[in-house]
């Protein structure tokens, strides 16, 4: 008997591994659900204090009221690392990651892409973007702006 | 706030037992587990039945009661496994001391063993860990879309900016390195016994994760250590000369996170480890001048640097100097990891370092520190970590 070609996959589709997903819990969804809309949310207490990442609870003031404010995306880079080993699918090697100091003061990891990892150095200025990596889904990563 | 405790030469480290370190055991956990409880306790001249608690912590695959039922130990009336993996590794023998001073327990085992290399190789991180709706998994979806997933990496986030702030280099961290290889290379037990290298060595070996490199990492390693701990009164009729437990402390700060201290407004130190070291010093009566020699946890030697300072063995910012003096050798103000450390010896997530204490406190270590009276042991650091500052006696 040939095998049955009806069942038998395309070759064109590959099941490539996708990134690792966050867990969604009810003090993070927002953050998330943000992302999907091409906004970087911050956590912001009735006192005004920003939480990020985010909680429940205000440590200064202790009130469980929040709301979320739209960053405008800009930062600095406040340290970062060149991933190399051991590599895990599906990201890309070298794989430069950031901590970046957004202007309104919180810090936030990412990764920058578009960039060559020996150029890049604490204190560069970055801008928030959204990609779709993977189709329907996009994340959040960080490029190199002029100072 | 208040540092100092009630713990000061209540208890004694009476016994210490470890298997081979390799890569691979060729056995089970479980059966790691009791060769070294069964050997600390013939060390320490104590019958498998006097064991009446045992302590542990997590990321141990061996349960308190099996480890106990296979051994034949007594009815356990205390039992204990303390989280945040490495960081607990002291904070086993302050539990214990904790249990005989209160009369909880008379004989308690704190014990580690693992295949960490055959089985599960602990450097991987949390690349296949799945997403769960809770707060802890949560933590770790901060840093996995991105592709930080290892040790390495968020120890890694932490040292640029430390070599940023202070001018460390590549070079400084590797001279952790070269020492702990140097001390190593001298001890038959370690692993890279006869196997030292130079710092062109480190600065050759290849980038894990920028800015570290593999020789800025500790091996995975396969083995077992336990210590066995009793009242300092009952110590003194035992068969070893007994090691104090001067003081023992555990630290957590309320910015502390578990491996990513990333947002404080500082974070090229471990508060953590400077909250212990308060407690250590207040609660022994004495301070890091009073210290000859140290077991500083070295899962990656930026922090090494970090925890010289957090001790009080010299200034912020200064253990790079401190380092290239030489004075963490043999023959230095204060030699540490005189066993090889975890990047020289094994990788037992901190009892090995306690064991080491214990011998240089006896008098009886392979590479011996002359005139050694105290010693502060660390376990691991940017997670909520322990300590101990053990003496010598009599």
């Amino acid at each position: 008997m040939p095998a049955n070609h009806e069942t038998s996959a395309p070759d064109a589709i590959r099941i490539a591994r996708p990134r690792p997903r966050p867990a969604v819990t009810r003090d993070n969804a927002f953050f998330w659900d943000g992302v999907q809309a091409g906004k970087l949310l911050i956590q912001r207490c009735r006192c005004e204090r920003l939480r990020h990442p985010p909680g429940p609870m205000c440590p200064s003031c202790h009130s469980l009221e929040w709301t979320a404010i739209l960053a405008n995306g800009d930062g600095r880079i406040y340290s970062f690392v060149v991933a190399h080993h051991p590599p895990v699918p599906p990201f890309d090697y070298p794989n430069v990651i950031v901590l970046i100091e957004l202007v309104e003061g919180v810090r936030i990891v990412s990764n920058l892409i578009g960039v060559d990892p020996v150029q890049v150095a604490v204190g560069m200025p970055v801008r928030a973007i959204f990609p779709e990596l993977e189709a329907g889904r996009r994340f959040l990563q960080f490029e190199l702006v002029e100072e | 706030m208040r540092y100092e405790n009630d713990l000061r030469d209540r208890a004694a480290i009476v016994g210490i037992g470890a298997t081979e370190f390799s890569k691979d055991s060729g056995r089970s956990e479980l059966q790691l587990a009791l060769e070294c409880v069964s050997a600390a306790l013939e060390d320490a001249g104590l019958e498998h039945s006097d064991v009446d608690g045992m302590v542990t912590f997590t990321m141990d695959n061996n349960p308190a009661v099996e480890v106990n039922r296979f051994l034949g130990g007594g009815h356990l009336t205390f039992f204990s496994r303390i989280h945040y993996g490495g960081g607990a590794a002291c904070a086993t023998v302050q539990q214990a001391a904790m249990a005989v001073a209160t009369g909880v327990a008379d004989t308690v085992v704190c014990y580690r063993a693992m295949n960490e290399r055959s089985l599960n190789r602990f450097g991987t991180g949390i690349q296949d860990m799945q997403p769960e709706p809770t707060t802890a998994s949560a933590h770790f979806g901060w840093y996995a879309p991105y592709g930080l997933l290892t040790p390495a990496s968020w120890v890694a986030m932490v040292a640029r900016r430390y070599m940023v702030e202070f001018g460390a280099t590549s070079e400084d961290f590797g001279r952790v390195t070269v020492a702990a290889r140097r001390f190593a290379a001298t001890n038959p037990k370690a692993y890279f016994f006869d196997k030292p290298i130079t710092l062109d060595d480190h600065q050759r070996s290849r980038f894990i994760v920028e800015p570290l490199r593999l020789l800025d990492c500790c091996m995975e390693s396969d083995g077992g250590v336990a210590v066995v701990v009793t009242s300092l009164e009952r110590a003194r009729n035992l068969r070893c000369r007994p090691v104090r437990i001067c003081a023992a402390a555990q630290g957590a700060t309320n910015e502390q996170q578990m491996m990513t201290g990333f947002y404080a407004d500082d974070i090229t130190g471990l508060p953590e480890m400077g909250l212990v070291a308060k407690q250590l010093y207040a609660t022994a009566g004495i301070g890091p001048e009073d210290v000859q020699a140290a077991i500083i946890y070295d899962h990656f030697t930026p922090f090494v640097l970090a925890q010289l300072e957090e001790f009080g063995f010299c200034g912020r910012g200064e253990a790079k100097d401190f380092v290239k003096d030489g004075h963490i050798d043999s023959g230095g103000s204060l030699p540490i990891n005189p066993h090889g450390g975890q990047l020289g010896e094994a990788y037992i997530h901190g009892m090995n370092g306690i064991a080491e204490a214990v011998r240089q406190l006896r008098g009886k270590a392979v590479n011996q520190v002359d005139g050694a009276e105290h010693m502060v042991v660390t376990a691991g650091t940017g997670v909520p970590t322990s300590a101990l500052l053990l003496g010598a006696d009599g």
